[in-house]
């Protein structure tokens, strides 16, 4: 792992506006990602966790660019490709690939695996038919997939199968930067461990970064090496995987970590089970946006924002309790 | 005598294609105040199971084509649907997924909560008003009296299906079925509710059936489990037995392929290989021969009969002794 980050997000902030009204005025901003700055280096992933609506996708979206960030910065591999449009930004869509969650709405039903496949080459302007082709069956052999998928469509494969296309797509031209948008939350559990081991030997295998996005902390802590806890469009508490399952401070990684159902039934252990929904974004609570559900809240919780502030080594918490 | 005794219920579909037997020749039984499991992925056959018990199969496709469910000693499948209607919603309350779909988005949650209440009792609309509001309470939403106008879009998910548990618990029933409860809510929402049902179940002694793809949630909320593999019940037994002692292939590989918290960050998880097989085309033998480690020739040629492991601990292998 080199010391320079491949992307470095600074203070990134996605407002999208709420239109209300016959008129159509725009009053409200559903602030989904408000002020986020982290970095990912070579090889690494960095796991990010949160609940629905907490802003994870739609930070995911701004880095690929398919959303223009209303503010902040996003730096790749040095360079500045917060504001880059059309042709400009096709070098970077090369470098920076995503794969989705729900592999089925990902990929064009009415296109043969093999055209998907190829489109990436060919939207780039890489090799000509016959070299294409050929890219297309060693992809499809990366991931584990018969030479003969490439005349198949789409649904005549299964959820798992269809994961491995949309990878196989994501990771056709080399991309340095792939950000993962909950890969496996639509699998079952025999096949998700499938794909969790292909995601694990390609980044080995191509030297591959990740963002890694979940819901799920048992997934996410098995492939990251650094993880982000999310909460209303902030990270709230960041560290490497092990000490965010041991050593947790925020409040919300607390609870987090402590509603996993383990299949354990020898541990009936009393769940700190936090009360109340995620408020909305739109109108978010004042001061920290977790204590309305913290258990350990304080006066000066409710007025005051906590900033990210580092306790140990690489260990970042927003919180104002005294950790 | 247990409340609910199913034995080898076969479940059948009409398809283009053909007959599918969905569910076959399963037997298990559910005892007064204890929470069963019903654990598989997905197209095994769990929910079919339910909405066997329930007779709410979709129509005219799906029928229960051999066995019994017995209910309080009484043959559900056979009962006229006048009196099959008295049971459902009042005996046997029922929670489904997708909280959504459940609730009529054009009436309002206290309309829909006491249309349950005026259909099984004698009650004037102002008592069955009444009763909703505590039980809106009891289910832990706030303010259940401004709730009671409100339609279903206006509340969060979590929130949703709270209401529904409402609805399923309005007339207290002595089973509820609750298929999949979890699964479209957040880690912390679904702590919140699976403490709610457990919380229900000891105050008004009610059994439980719990269907869910999360092992987790089984170990933790369950006493009895059953697995389910393309139909057929693979093992059951008390939450101890299978968790401790996990007897088939295909318990041990789901067992083995969830990452915890506790598995080293990316070592290769263990998987099952292949697929599941199409309820189209189920293999003569054994249904998990195909992808199961252990298989010999023998599991290819007729299906393994049921085997007693101890007392309540069953399997369904040839070679559980060998494993």
């Amino acid at each position: 792992m080199s010391d320079k980050p491949i992307l470095e997000v600074r203070d990134l902030k996605m407002h999208f506006p709420v239109k209300e009204g016959i008129l159509l005025r725009t009053n409200k901003f559903n602030k989904a990602v408000d002020g986020i700055s982290l970095t990912i280096h070579r090889g690494e992933t960095l796991g990010l966790v949160g609940e629905s609506g907490c802003g994870k996708s739609t930070l995911g979206r701004c880095i690929t660019r398919l959303y223009q960030p209303t503010s902040g910065s996003i730096y790749f591999e040095g360079q500045d490709i917060t504001h880059l449009k059309g042709n400009a930004l096709l070098p970077f869509r090369k470098d920076i690939q995503m794969i989705f969650q729900d592999p089925m709405e990902s990929l064009n039903a009415r296109h043969t695996v093999g055209d998907i496949l190829e489109e990436p080459f060919i939207v780039q302007k890489i090799g000509d038919r016959i070299s294409r082709k050929k890219q297309v069956l060693k992809l499809l052999d990366t991931v584990g997939l018969p030479a003969r998928s490439t005349s198949r469509y789409p649904f005549e494969f299964s959820g798992g199968q269809r994961q491995r296309i949309g990878i196989a797509r994501s990771i056709a031209l080399n991309p340095k930067l792939v950000i993962c948008d909950e890969p496996v939350s639509a699998l079952d559990v025999s096949i998700q461990s499938q794909i969790l081991n292909l995601l694990i030997d390609l980044q080995k295998e191509f030297n591959l970064s990740y963002l890694f996005i979940a819901h799920d902390l048992a997934v996410v802590k098995h492939i990251s090496d650094r993880i982000a806890i999310m909460y209303l469009g902030k990270v709230v508490e960041s560290a490497a995987g092990e000490t965010i399952y041991r050593k947790p401070l925020h409040p919300y990684t607390r609870s987090l970590i402590s509603a996993i159902p383990v299949p354990d039934p020898h541990r009936k252990v009393k769940r700190q089970v936090i009360s109340g929904d995620v408020p909305s974004p739109i109108d978010p609570p004042s001061g920290c946006p977790f204590h309305p559900r913290c258990p350990q809240v304080m006066d000066r919780c409710k007025h005051e924002p906590p900033q990210l502030r580092s306790v140990a080594d690489k260990h970042l918490v927003s919180c104002h309790l005294d950790l | 005598m247990p409340l609910l005794e199913v034995s080898n219920l076969i479940t059948e579909f009409d398809t283009d294609e053909g007959r599918v037997r969905a569910v076959d020749q399963i037997s298990f039984s559910a005892n007064t105040g204890e929470t069963l499991g019903i654990v598989g992925e997905s197209g095994c056959g769990k929910s079919v199971t339910a909405l066997s018990i329930m007779r709410l199969l979709p129509q005219p496709m799906g029928k229960i084509a051999g066995g019994s469910v017995l209910f309080q000693g009484v043959d559900l499948t056979t009962l006229p649907l006048s009196k099959m209607e008295k049971v459902r919603g009042n005996e046997i309350g029922m929670v489904f997924q997708e909280p959504m779909t459940a609730l009529n988005p054009v009436h309002t949650i206290g309309k829909q909560i006491a249309e349950v209440l005026l259909l099984h009792n004698d009650y004037s609309t102002q008592r069955a008003l009444k009763e909703s509001v505590d039980i809106l309470d009891r289910v832990g939403i706030p303010s259940p009296d401004i709730r009671m106008g409100e339609y279903p879009h206006q509340l969060s998910g979590g929130m949703r299906q709270r209401v529904v548990i409402a609805i399923a618990l309005a007339c207290k029933p002595k089973l509820l079925i609750a298929d999949e409860p979890t699964t479209a809510l957040d880690v912390t929402i679904q702590a919140q509710i699976l403490e709610l049902i457990k919380d229900l179940q000891a105050e008004m002694g009610m059994s439980v059936i719990l269907i869910t793809h999360d092992l987790g949630v089984i170990a933790e909320t369950c006493e009895q489990v059953v697995v389910m593999y393309a139909g057929k019940i693979v093992e059951k037994g008390s939450v101890f037995d299978v968790f401790d002692n996990p007897s088939h292939p295909y318990t041990r590989g789901l067992l083995a392929s969830i990452p915890t918290l506790e598995t080293p960050p990316k070592s290769k998880l263990s998987v099952i290989d292949g697929m599941v097989p199409g309820l189209m085309d189920l293999p003569p033998g054994c249904r998990f021969e195909n992808r199961c480690p252990y298989a010999r020739h023998a599991c290819g040629q007729s299906v393994p009969p049921i085997q007693v492991i101890e007392a309540q601990h069953e399997v369904s292998c040839f070679r559980w002794r060998d494993i």
